[in-house]
């Protein structure tokens, strides 16, 4: 059985940026770009307390799969690591990391831009708003890998 | 035929399960496990046009045909991520309020 891509992981640990950065980076890289996601203390006027994330993780550890497989159609040089958080996390903490490497900088910055688009769009994962006053699962896109329309969308958003 | 049906986030809190097992009939798809979710937990109902679904840890549609021993897991509209596109959190009646002490 072949060993878990460390670069691909759902976590109930806290993340570590310059961990995931290091799962990347080779002697070929010239740039490493990182996107770190973090809980905010407000939502739509909502004064946020936490947040709890929820994922069906065999699922979500291949959606970051495919979603490096789609980067590296369109940015061949590139590679790609995501980690992102399970369980509650706490104002200030991150929920994502992303890192892309790339010989150039263009292609690590568009690379992570993607990644983050398109995680929202088909990672199995749910975030529970637990805010002032009350609590609401935050919904957003209907998980479609085969939507090429909204994969499109998050290659124009890259490349803007 | 035994199916394993995983439930996730807001479809788990209205089953309140997160895994249920079915007998389904013979040639049952992913939409016949809906629909027998629905008529059991009828506030799914709510979810029929944005639920995703995955068989066996896979992304599958509802009209893929299920066999004996499958997990089939309904998956609703999915927010990863650090909320810079989720927009204003309301997009279905899922809020709950705390009374007023």
């Amino acid at each position: 059985m072949r060993a878990p891509d460390e670069r691909f992981r759902v976590t109930p640990d806290p993340l570590g940026v310059s961990a995931v950065a290091a799962l990347v980076a080779d002697s070929g890289c010239g740039a490493v770009t990182t996107f770190v996601g973090l809980v905010r203390d407000h939502n739509a006027g909502r004064r946020v307390l936490w947040l709890e994330y929820e994922a069906y993780e065999p699922l979500a550890v291949k959606a970051f799969q495919q979603i490096e497989e789609e980067t590296r159609e369109r940015w061949p040089s590139a590679g790609l690591a995501i980690h992102h958080r399970i369980g509650r996390v706490a104002i200030g903490e991150p929920s994502v990391v992303i890192a892309a490497a790339s010989a150039h900088r263009a292609d690590a910055f568009a690379a992570s831009r993607y990644a983050i688009e398109r995680l929202k769009q088909i990672a199995p994962i749910w975030k529970h708003e637990h805010f002032e006053g009350g609590e609401v699962w935050i919904e957003g896109a209907t998980a479609d890998p085969g939507d090429e329309a909204a994969r499109q969308m998050a290659l124009a958003r890259a490349c803007s | 035929m035994l199916v394993t049906i995983r439930l996730f986030a807001r479809l788990r809190e209205i089953a309140g399960a997160a895994e249920l097992e079915r007998t389904l009939p013979d040639g049952a798809t992913a939409r016949t496990a809906w629909d027998v979710l629905v008529g059991e937990f009828p506030p799914l109902e709510d979810y029929a046009t944005a639920v995703s679904c995955a068989v066996n840890e896979e992304y599958a549609r509802l009209t893929a045909v299920l066999k004996d021993g499958d997990e089939v897991a309904f998956l609703p509209p999915v927010s990863g991520g650090s909320g810079i596109s989720a927009g204003s959190g309301f997009s279905r009646t899922n809020v709950r309020l705390q009374p007023d002490r």
